[in-house]
C-alpha cells in the first residue's frame, strides 16, 4: 500500500512540475509569438485571446452560477460601441476609454440583470437573448447614431499615457502584446474570482439555489454580482476586438455572436476556466482551416457543437481528464501486477 | 382612421401567425420541458419547402398540407435519433444546445439549397385581391389568416380540452412520471406532441410567406418574437400563447407604423412589464 502511495505521489509530483514546464514553455512561446510567425497568424492569435476572454466571461454565469445566457453578445457589442463612440468622438486613450466601457456594460448589465435575474432557468435564457437582439436591433434601425448596418468605423487603435509619454499600440504586433495583457489580467481576476468565497457562493447557487437560500445568501446579489461581472469583462473583450478592426459591427451584438462564444464554452467545457480558453482557440481556428476544405463550415461547426453535446457534455476538458483517470487506472492496476 | 384600422387588422394577421408558432413552442415546453431554438428554422423550411411547391406546382393548397407533414415527419426523426437521448433531469441544457445547434445546421443549409435573397410568394389566386372592411380595403389573403388562426386556436383547444390525447398531453404538461406509471408511452406522447408542434411552425412558414415573404435571418426574427410571446403569456399554455400573441402582434404592428425604430425596444418593454408584474407570465402558472 505505502509503496503504491508513494508511487502515486510520485506520478502526482511528476504532472505538478511536466505543468510548470509546459506553462513556462508556453509563456516564452506566447511572448516570442510575434516573431515566430507570419502577420496573418498574429491576427489570429489576437482574435483568439479576445474570444477567449469573452468565454471565460460567459463561464461566470453559465459555468460557475448556473445561469444559462443566450444574449452574452449584448454586452460584447455594447463594449465594441462604447469605445468606438469614445475614440471617435472623444478620445483613444485607455485611461478614458475603458472606464466608460467598464461602467457603460456595468450599468447594462444592472439594467439588463435586473429584469433577468427575476426569471430562472428557459425565462433567464429567452430574456437575456431578447435583450441582446433589441440592442441589436437598435444598431440596425436607428442608424443616425449608430451607422445602421454598417456599423462604426474609424475606431483608431488605443493609446496610453499623456503629452510626450504617450504611446499609441498602432502595430499589429505592439496591440498582440496589449490583448496579451488584457487576456492575462482577465484570468488572473477572473481566477481569483472563482476561487473566492464569492466564487465557491456561485458555485453553491448553480448545484442548489433553495439550500443557499435557506443558508441565508441573499442569491438575487450573488447572481447580479456575477450578471454583471460577466457583463464587464465580454465589454472588455469587445472594446479590444473593435480597436483591432478599427470597426464596432452590429454583428458584433447579433445571437450568432452569443451562440458562437456559447459553442465555444460547451465545445471547451465549462466550469473551468482553462476550458473557455480551449474552447476559443479551436473554435476560432476551425473555420480558418475548414473554410478551404467546404463553404458548409457552418455546418461542420454545428455538428461538431451537437456531437459533443450528445456525447462529451463536458466538452475537451472533460475529455481532457478521462483520459488522465484512464491513465491514473493502468498506473493502479500496472502496480498490482507488478 | 384608416391607417388605425389597417394597423388594427395588420396585427391581426401577425398575431396569428405568431399564435401558429407559439403554441407549438409551448406544447414542445409543456410537454418535454425543451425550449426548442429550432422553431423558427422550422417556420423558414416550411415557408421554404412551400416556396418550392408554388413555383414548382403553382399549387399553394397543396404546399399548405406538403410542407407541414414533410417538417412534422422530420421533427419525428430528430426526436427519435437526437432528442430522446437528452431526456432526463439533468440534461435540460443539452437539450435547449442541441436544438441551437440544429439552428445552425438548418440556418447554413437553407441558405445554401436556396440561396440568400429574398423571395416573395405570391398569395393563392382564390384568395387574391382586396374587400372592404369598415370603410378601408384589406387584402382577402390577410383576412383569411385572421380566420385561420382563430380556427386553428379553436381547434387547438378543442384537442386539448375535449379529447382522450388532449387529456394524456395535459396530464403530461403537469406530470410526465406519473403518465407513465399509469401505463401510457410517454415517449410516443413526446415524439407525436414534438411532431405537431414542429408541423405547426412549418404551416405558419407557408402561411406567413406571402405575408412577411423569405429570407436567411428570419428563422431568428420569428424565433426571439415567439419565444417572447410565450415569456409575456406563460409557457405551456395554449391561453397563454393566444394572448401573448395577441399582445406581442399589435406591440410590433403599431410599433413598425409609429415607431420603426424602437419596435424591438417596445417589445422588450412590454415583456419587461409583465415580467416585474408576473414572473411566469400572464397564465403562466406560479413557481412554473
Amino acid at each position: 500500500m505505502a509503496a503504491i502511495a508513494s508511487r502515486l505521489a510520485r506520478v502526482r509530483l511528476q504532472f505538478a512540475q511536466r505543468r510548470t514546464w509546459a506553462l513556462l514553455l508556453l509563456a516564452v512561446v506566447a511572448v516570442l509569438y510575434p516573431y515566430l510567425v507570419r502577420p496573418y497568424h498574429l491576427s489570429l492569435a489576437i482574435e483568439v485571446l479576445i474570444f477567449a476572454i469573452f468565454a471565460m466571461s460567459l463561464d461566470i454565469l453559465l459555468g460557475y452560477t448556473g445561469l444559462v445566457s443566450f444574449g452574452h453578445a449584448a454586452f460584447f457589442g455594447l463594449g465594441a460601441y462604447l469605445v468606438a463612440y469614445t475614440t471617435i468622438g472623444l478620445t483613444n486613450n485607455l485611461a478614458v476609454t475603458l472606464p466608460v466601457v467598464v461602467v457603460g456594460t456595468a450599468l447594462a448589465a444592472l439594467v439588463a440583470g435586473f429584469f433577468a435575474i427575476r426569471t430562472s432557468g428557459i425565462y433567464f435564457l429567452m430574456v437575456t437573448l431578447a435583450f441582446a437582439q433589441m440592442l441589436f436591433s437598435i444598431a440596425i434601425r436607428w442608424s443616425s447614431v449608430t451607422g445602421g448596418s454598417d456599423g462604426l468605423s474609424g475606431v483608431s487603435r488605443p493609446a496610453i499615457g499623456v503629452g510626450p509619454l504617450s504611446y499609441t499600440f498602432d502595430s499589429r504586433t505592439s496591440f498582440y502584446y496589449l490583448v496579451l495583457a488584457f487576456f492575462l489580467l482577465s484570468w488572473w481576476v477572473l481566477r481569483r474570482i472563482v476561487d473566492s468565497p464569492f466564487g465557491w457562493t456561485l458555485r453553491g447557487i448553480r448545484e442548489n439555489e433553495q439550500r443557499m437560500l435557506a443558508l441565508g445568501y441573499n442569491t438575487f446579489r450573488y447572481k447580479m454580482a456575477a450578471f454583471v461581472i460577466a457583463g464587464v469583462f465580454a465589454g472588455i473583450a469587445g472594446m479590444l476586438l473593435a480597436q483591432f478592426f478599427r470597426h464596432a459591427a452590429p454583428e458584433n451584438l447579433y445571437w450568432t455572436t452569443s451562440g458562437q462564444v456559447m459553442i465555444m464554452l460547451i465545445v471547451g467545457g465549462t466550469g473551468t476556466l482553462t476550458g473557455p480558453i480551449l474552447g476559443a482557440a479551436v473554435i476560432r481556428l476551425l473555420p480558418n482551416y475548414l473554410s478551404t476544405y467546404t463553404d458548409r463550415w457552418q455546418t461542420v461547426l454545428g455538428l461538431t457543437f451537437i456531437l459533443f453535446v450528445l456525447f462529451a457534455p463536458q466538452g475537451i476538458m472533460g475529455l481532457i481528464q478521462r483520459f488522465r483517470q484512464r491513465g491514473e487506472r493502468r498506473e493502479h492496476s500496472e502496480n498490482r501486477t507488478s | 382612421m384608416e391607417t388605425f384600422i389597417i394597423q388594427l387588422l395588420n396585427g391581426l394577421v401577425f398575431s396569428m401567425l405568431l399564435f401558429t408558432m407559439a403554441a407549438g413552442l409551448s406544447l414542445i415546453f409543456g410537454q418535454m420541458d425543451v425550449i426548442n431554438l429550432a422553431h423558427g428554422s422550422f417556420y423558414l423550411l416550411g415557408g421554404y419547402i412551400g416556396l418550392t411547391m408554388v413555383r414548382r406546382l403553382n399549387n399553394f393548397w397543396l404546399a399548405l398540407v406538403v410542407a407541414p407533414l414533410l417538417v412534422g415527419a422530420l421533427g419525428l426523426v430528430l426526436e427519435y435519433f437526437f432528442l430522446r437521448r437528452l431526456y432526463g433531469r439533468h440534461r435540460h441544457l443539452d437539450q435547449v444546445l442541441f436544438t441551437f445547434g440544429l439552428a445552425l445546421i438548418a440556418a447554413d443549409l437553407i441558405r445554401w439549397y436556396w440561396g440568400a435573397y429574398v423571395e416573395s410568394v405570391p398569395p393563392p389566386d382564390l384568395l387574391s385581391g382586396q374587400v372592404p372592411v369598415f370603410a378601408v380595403q384589406f387584402p382577402i389573403y390577410r383576412l383569411s389568416l385572421i380566420g385561420v388562426g382563430v380556427a386553428l386556436a379553436l381547434f387547438l383547444w378543442l384537442l386539448i380540452e375535449r379529447t382522450r390525447i388532449g387529456a394524456i398531453i395535459r396530464a403530461g404538461v403537469a406530470d410526465a412520471e406519473m403518465v407513465s406509471a399509469l401505463g401510457i408511452d410517454v415517449h410516443k406522447v413526446f415524439a407525436g406532441v414534438f411532431a405537431l408542434g414542429v408541423a405547426l411552425a412549418a404551416l405558419a412558414g407557408v402561411l406567413g410567406s406571402p405575408v412577411l415573404n423569405l429570407y436567411p435571418g428570419l428563422d431568428f426574427e420569428i424565433l426571439i418574437l415567439t419565444l417572447v410571446v410565450v415569456v409575456v403569456g406563460g409557457l405551456g399554455t395554449l391561453k397563454g400563447a393566444f394572448f401573448g400573441s395577441l399582445l406581442i402582434g399589435m406591440a410590433d404592428t403599431f410599433g413598425k407604423a409609429f415607431l420603426p425604430e424602437f419596435t424591438l425596444f417596445l417589445i422588450f418593454a412590454v415583456m419587461a412589464v409583465v415580467l416585474l408584474l408576473r414572473p411566469s407570465g400572464l397564465f403562466g402558472l406560479e413557481g412554473a
